[in-house]
């Protein structure tokens, strides 16, 4: 398959960037989104020019690494992957691709593609654990779980802290990020009891790193790779309520 | 945001009713005496103060999140977001100008004359005549026609702000979810058009 990539390309984070076309030929239909970049990037240096920067780690859909704005859509248009796993057999033969950074004031470009997402573990720092003294682990019962709360928090906890939540709001919010950490412990008897302070710290955290509010309109939801549901930012909105109500520092 | 806007959700309703009188064959007796007593009811005026809080809290919240969501993302993208969304959700800023335009014109015509501000012909032992303002201004084709294209807008603002306040109020419920969804949908669609068939009733069958 042939392509016609349309590529952001910044040098530094206060360089002026622009769009660069490079064309690349004979990919293999299963080849993966990055997989293709490769090659262009062998190709680049083969004629002594600088690869395209972008980030990647695991290419299997886990660590939320990689981070490309593909024609439109963060991870590309295909449901419920990254784009480490999105494949060129789902583009049409001789198609035109643009690749953007994901955008938002909060994930500066650092070059190219790449985009600067700890103020992702900067939220986290703030509430995104659970505070425990080491010791022998507990027994496997001592703690009781719902199926119910154990299965809801399983699916927050597909969160792979990716950002493309970010990417798609139209507002740059990061309420489906927070959203998913927060449900994540608050369905847990572990983490209730740091839960008000947590929710507090943390959106109070997001609203500090310059990223949008959350005004319903769902895109993070349709675009995230672990399809995390709309249905946690609810539960967010509902414990966030709950802790303003009370003071803090008070039970 | 969300509970002032489901506060003037509730307040449409009210406002509604007392317009829906107008429908009535008897002269606009029964609209101006409801217009009246909401006029000159002490309950009723405390109450619009709380209105205006309401109004007030709502755009001014509206604009500043707008403004502060606009500025999240300094730099665009070259090729503007294709995800899958609620069409009007993206839109609730314009949608709301619509409105405001809507408010501000109301006020000059009606709330401005109950305050004295303005002056107006239909005037009936010192009490202006609403039922004879409305009609007048509805034989207006123009205006009219105006007040219909603001009411579609109307529909528009609360499609998406029915079910969305919900979300933002945490209130979200695999039964539940679905009726408000529903209710959201009813509530969008009558409101603005049981407004919509007073001027029509009044320029076309008056
Ligand atoms: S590289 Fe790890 S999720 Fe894509």
């Amino acid at each position: 398959m042939d392509f016609t990539l349309k590529i952001w390309r910044q040098e530094h984070a206060r360089a002026k960037g622009k769009f660069v076309t490079f064309q690349v030929k004979n990919i293999s239909p299963d080849c993966s989104f990055l997989e293709m970049l490769d090659i262009l990037n062998e190709e680049l240096v083969d004629k002594i020019q600088l690869p395209v920067s972008f980030d990647h780690d695991c290419r299997e859909g886990i660590c939320g690494m990689c981070s490309l704005y593909i024609n439109g859509h963060p991870h590309g248009w295909d449901d419920g992957v990254t784009a480490c796993q999105l494949h060129m057999r789902k583009f049409k033969d001789g198609e035109t691709i643009v690749v953007e950074p994901w955008r938002s004031k909060a994930f500066p470009v650092i070059r190219d593609l790449m985009v600067d997402r700890s103020a992702l573990d900067t939220i986290i720092q703030e509430g995104g654990y659970v505070s425990v003294n080491t010791g022998q682990a507990p027994d496997a019962n001592a703690v009781l779980v719902s199926k119910e709360a154990a299965d809801l928090a399983m699916d927050a906890a597909a969160c792979i802290g990716c950002g493309a939540c970010v990417a798609a709001c139209k507002n740059a919010s990061a309420m489906l990020f927070i959203a998913a950490k927060v449900s994540q412990l608050a369905l847990l008897p572990q983490g209730r009891i740091e839960a008000k302070d947590r929710v507090r710290r943390m959106v109070r955290k997001m609203d500090e790193l310059g990223f949008g509010n959350c005004t319903n309109t769902y895109a993070c939801e349709a675009e995230c790779p672990k399809k995390i549901s709309r249905t946690h930012i609810a539960r967010l909105n509902r414990e966030f309520m709950c802790a303003k109500l009370i003071a803090e520092n008070t039970l | 945001m969300a509970l002032a806007g489901l506060f003037l959700i509730l307040f449409l309703l009210v406002h509604l009713t007392i317009n829906l009188f107008l429908l009535r064959d008897d002269q606009g007796a029964w609209f101006n005496a409801a217009a009246h007593f909401m006029g000159t009811n002490y309950l009723v005026r405390i109450f619009e103060y709380i209105l205006f809080g309401g109004f007030l809290i709502h755009i001014l919240m509206g604009i500043i999140l707008q403004l502060k969501n606009w500025m999240s993302r300094p730099v665009r993208y070259h090729i503007s977001n294709k995800s899958t969304t609620p069409f009007l959700s993206k839109y609730m800023i314009y949608t709301g100008g619509i409105v405001f335009i809507f408010l501000v014109i109301h006020f000059i015509n009606f709330y401005f004359i109950r305050l004295g501000f303005i002056d107006t012909v239909h005037m009936e032992n010192g009490h202006p005549n609403f039922y004879l303002v409305a009609k007048e201004l509805f034989s207006l084709p123009l205006y009219t026609l105006l007040y219909l294209v603001l009411m579609v807008g109307l529909g528009f603002h609360l499609y998406h702000a029915f079910n969305s306040a919900f979300q933002t109020l945490g209130l979200s419920h695999t039964t539940y979810t679905p009726v408000i969804e529903r209710a959201g949908l009813i509530y969008s669609i009558i409101v603005p058009l049981g407004f919509s068939i007073i001027p029509l009733y009044f320029w076309l069958i008056i």
